[in-house]
């Protein structure tokens, strides 16, 4: 099995995907430098990590989505390739039009760094299989433009083709207002494409599944990944 | 160029007898440009003139210490062949003008100057002091500065792990931004600002250059604020995060290959002062053509990109040959970068500009030349009144409730989860204590080790007695990376006081110094490394003398690690140490009597020592599940805290005290030396038995469970709250006021 993880200028959270992917799961791990325009196929899968690409300049993802890469990225998504979007991997993904809606910014207008519950809405996706027996995730988040809104018809229609992955809520499980942490439509904080092999998310999974820290959820969408291949 | 006249001397901060110095040394008058150089390498800022006598008798070695202070920052080993690079410095002038960029920019600088070294930066942590919560500016102050630090430090991709705020009257005027890196090092690959080998090439690397911050140094640090301070704004450099990460991956990769000789990056005085350092460090010189600067704006004169502080920008000197190679890796990250010039074997710098020579200073002159001015000192005379406080003069209230409520509200104490849920702390995954506990604790990648960071200074102590105010910022920051299990392994200094000028300012800078240094000689920890920023007063009204320091400790084995919260109902709550009547100089006095008098608590150096020993070995024997320092506040925070920091659903706690001190004395009093910890019944054997080899006062005071705090003394109760109320005072103080 071999996965590659994109990094563009600005790229931060590349290295700690990379860390997961290669030291804990021990898979063959690549980097994909945002020049590179050869075809993507060899890997089984394709992650765009979070971090501050070109300094989150004019919007979050909005140059890196013209990176050289991007073109191989989309005919990669568009024949079924499996792409991860974390944080600033689902705001270029988003800006790339590989996902619906747009990513503005917290409601509270400052960054937000902390662990929050999501749960997980949809478990029939490469990516969230293994969430079954854990409806509930403790995940951190870190960002400053994690705000997902699209049009109410938009999200309609993400809801009936199963497209939200992971809503924002307490502990319990419960969605609601005080759970969510940035002003998200629907407290969303996560989505796929209709064909289920796109998915962006802003909060962290590579950082809670080092098996060194007490938090390990992050590990069942790694594992997700690896076994749905 | 324009004539030099005594008035365009005192534009540029020097003295007539500077002048004539500067005369007697270069044997001729210098031109406008050069006057533009030695105004800023003679700056308070840049040459420490008015400082450096004090700071000779620091004790800057030890076993550890691998290279102290003189560059950039100081390296300390931690074995396995790897070394940590650390240094704290103040943004306090800029940030005070432009809270935002002022903030971001000294993020930057610190950064810069632990990559400089070859090391990676692995943490930040930052010291602010801010005015009266009812100054109008202090709002704005607030969320300028946490803003810039966040964004900055998140955009690099550095996780801010920690740091100290506090607010207090002295700061009005004055706001102090002091930011702190840490940075990694393989110690066969350390690099230092050496500009050697002659002939080889001098490259320039980085962010254009332009008009900002000009006279930053010499104009903007080195003085006192008044009317026309914010006129001063063209003065604030202007930070650029993303080109900064470029810098670091771009300098990190060039250091990796073998043609790097040496680095600097170009911080206060910009260009000038790297390169007349460089050259300096080696017995070397340096010649270089201004034309090759890359430019952001047209027209720009020789004195202008000198003397320009744009951030984001190293000198490297390589070998001959590796010119391209260098080239080609600053094209791949798309960083701006030119051969700007090369070393001469004279020790002279000689700088040309549009075909013309603009410079030719010996470097002897600009780099060692600035006189150390023999400031006079003289105890200020405020000392004996404040010094005096009557403790019968203050009621005791007959129960502590409402003191411990406004304790908890005070912005000194309560959660600065509004400020630090800004920074992303856990980019890198090396967070192990996360911020919220004594001290940030970081693993070190591909070992078993990890650091614990803290900082530290109570400047109302030094206001009431510089010399002990210094040693317990020492003896405290200290403390504090030892309840997390670490032992602490160097200090660096940001050394923050008012204008030198004035005598009093600098008897309080020598006795915090002389606190410093004994200190550190006593505990046996080397000051690598530090900062002094000067001239911290507006319109005649100094700052309290704030001597920060930065404790930095190392932890062998990470899994023996610890901290403050406590962990299970049914635990037992001990205390190590003793209290004494001490009131004075508390944060308690301040909130309930709205007074700063009295003498700071005294710190027993061999006491303190014993204490944390005992937590260390605590720590390492596994017998205790939480420590906590007693610091603001005193003993009733330090528990309330416990409880609050613990898992999500706090703990209560109820405390059985005795006691023939005042009931306030004994809660909020703040003795030094005291270190609160938590365990279970099994263990308190041997704990009392360890505390007992040490001469450790120990007492079992309380126990861990139920939904309140309460405290009884000498059987009567003292305080019953329920701890949800506590928790959201103390949660909620800070973000209902920042936003």
């Amino acid at each position: 099995m071999k996965c590659g993880v994109v990094v563009f200028p600005g790229s931060n959270c590349d290295h700690d995907c990379y860390h997961i992917l290669k030291h804990i799961f021990e898979i063959d791990t690549r980097w994909i430098w945002h020049k590179e325009t050869a075809d993507l196929d060899g890997y089984d899968f394709i992650v765009l990590p979070g971090g501050f690409s070109y300094g989150d300049y004019l919007r979050a993802g909005a140059i890196s989505r013209f990176s050289p890469v991007m073109k191989a990225v989309v005919r990669y998504a568009n024949k079924g390739g499996r792409v991860l979007g974390i944080c600033n991997g689902f705001q270029i993904l988003v800006e790339a039009g590989l996902l619906p809606g747009a990513l503005i910014q917290n409601r509270s207008q400052k960054f937000i760094c902390k662990t929050v519950f999501t749960r997980v809405e949809m478990t029939d996706t490469p990516f969230t299989r293994f969430c079954k027996d854990k409806p509930v995730l403790k995940i951190p988040i870190a960002h400053h433009e994690g705000n997902y809104f699209a049009p109410p018809e938009t999200i309609k229609t993400m809801e009936d083709k199963g497209q939200i992955v992971f809503r924002y809520c307490t502990a319990e499980g419960e969605v609601s207002g005080a759970s969510n942490p940035n002003g998200s439509i629907e407290n969303i904080a996560g989505v796929a494409n209709e064909k289920k092999n796109v998915m962006g998310m802003m909060p962290h999974p590579e950082r809670c599944a080092d098996p060194l820290w007490p938090d390990r959820d992050g590990q069942l969408i790694f594992k997700s990944l690896i076994q749905s291949l | 160029m324009p004539e030099i006249t005594p008035e365009v001397v005192k534009q540029h901060g020097l003295t007539i007898q500077e002048y004539q110095r500067i005369l007697d040394l270069l044997g001729r008058t210098p031109n406008f440009t050069e006057l533009g150089i030695f105004s800023v390498m003679w700056s308070e800022h840049c040459s420490y003139k008015s400082s450096r006598p004090f700071l000779k008798n620091l004790p800057t070695e030890g076993p550890r210490v691998l290279q102290g202070p003189g560059e950039n920052a100081d390296v300390v080993d931690i074995g396995d062949g790897l070394a940590v690079v650390f240094k704290i410095e103040s943004h306090n002038h800029p940030s005070f003008i432009e809270p935002h960029q002022g903030a971001a920019t000294g993020v930057g600088c610190i950064m810069r100057d632990i990559f400089t070294m070859g090391a990676r930066p692995i943490a930040l942590l930052n010291s602010l002091r801010f005015g009266d919560l009812e100054d109008p500016r202090t709002r704005y102050l607030l969320n300028g500065v946490v803003g810039g630090i966040s964004n900055y430090g998140n955009c690099t991709g550095v996780p801010t792990v920690g740091g100290e705020i506090y607010f207090d009257a002295c700061y009005n005027g004055n706001i102090l931004v002091n930011a702190f890196c840490l940075g990694l090092v393989h110690t066969d690959k350390i690099f230092l600002a050496k500009a050697g080998g002659v002939g080889n090439p001098v490259i320039y690397v980085g962010a254009k250059t332009g008009r900002d911050g000009i006279h930053g140094a010499s104009l903007l640090a080195s003085s006192e604020f008044d009317e026309t301070t914010e006129e001063k704004r063209p003065t604030v450099q202007v930070g650029d995060p993303f080109t900064e990460k470029l810098l670091i991956e771009t300098c990190l990769e060039l250091m990796k290959k073998d043609g790097v000789i040496g680095v600097q990056d170009m911080g206060a005085a910009g260009l000038t002062s790297s390169s007349f350092e460089m050259a300096g460090n080696s017995g070397t010189g340096i010649e270089f053509d201004l034309s090759r600067v890359p430019l952001r704006e047209e027209g720009m004169t020789a004195y202008e990109i000198l003397l320009s502080e744009s951030q984001e920008r190293m000198l490297f000197v390589v070998e001959k040959g590796h010119e391209q190679e260098t080239l080609d890796i600053l094209n791949k990250w798309g960083l701006d970068g030119a051969v700007i010039g090369r070393v001469i074997e004279s020790p002279e710098v000689r700088i040309e500009y549009q075909g013309e020579q603009v410079v030719n200073l010996p470097i002897s002159p600009v780099v060692e030349g600035a006189l150390d001015l023999k400031r006079p000192k003289s105890k200020p005379q405020y000392l004996e009144s404040v010094q005096q406080l009557d403790l019968t003069e203050l009621a005791e209230p007959g129960r502590g409730d409402e003191a411990l409520k406004k304790l908890l509200a005070s912005p000194n104490i309560a959660s600065k989860e509004w400020v630090y849920e800004q920074y992303d702390h856990m980019v890198r995954l090396n967070t192990l204590v996360l911020p919220g506990s004594d001290a940030a604790v970081m693993r070190i990648p591909e070992t078993h080790k990890a650091v614990a960071l803290a900082v530290d200074c109570n400047s109302r102590y030094c206001y009431l007695d510089p010399f002990m105010g210094a040693q317990i910022a020492v003896a405290e920051c200290s403390r504090n990376v030892i309840c997390s299990g670490a032992t602490p392994i160097g200090l660096t200094n940001c050394l923050n006081f008012g204008n030198p000028e004035k005598p009093e300012i600098m008897w309080q800078f020598e006795q915090a110094v002389k606190g410093i240094s004994e200190a550190c000689k006593y505990f046996d920890i080397p000051v690598v490394s530090g900062n002094v920023s000067l001239y911290n007063e507006t319109k005649g009204v100094s700052i309290f003398p704030t001597p920060t320091v930065a404790v930095v400790g190392l932890l062998d084995n990470l899994e023996h690690h610890c901290t403050q919260g406590f962990k299970n109902s049914g635990d037992l709550i001990g205390l190590l140490g003793l209290t004494l009547e001490e009131i004075s100089g508390s944060e308690y006095l301040k909130r309930t009597f709205d007074l700063c008098r009295g003498n700071p608590p005294y710190l027993d150096k061999k006491q303190e020592k014993a204490v944390q020993e005992v937590c260390l070995q605590l720590i390492q024997g596994k017998l205790i599940q939480s420590a906590h320092d007693c610091s603001d506040g005193g003993l009733g925070v330090a528990v309330v805290e416990s409880c609050i920091t613990g898992p999500e659903n706090a703990l209560g706690a109820t405390l059985d005290l005795g006691t023939t001190l005042r009931k306030d004395a004994l809660l909020f009093g703040e003795s030094q030396s005291r270190i609160l910890i938590s365990f279970t019944g099994e263990n308190r054997q041997a704990i009392s038995e360890m505390a007992r080899k040490k001469e450790v006062p120990f007492a079992v005071i309380g126990e861990v469970g139920g939904s309140h705090f309460t405290t009884r003394i000498n059987n009567t109760e003292y305080i019953h709250q329920d701890l949800q109320t506590l928790k959201k005072i103390w949660k909620n103080t800070l973000g209902n006021y920042a936003r």
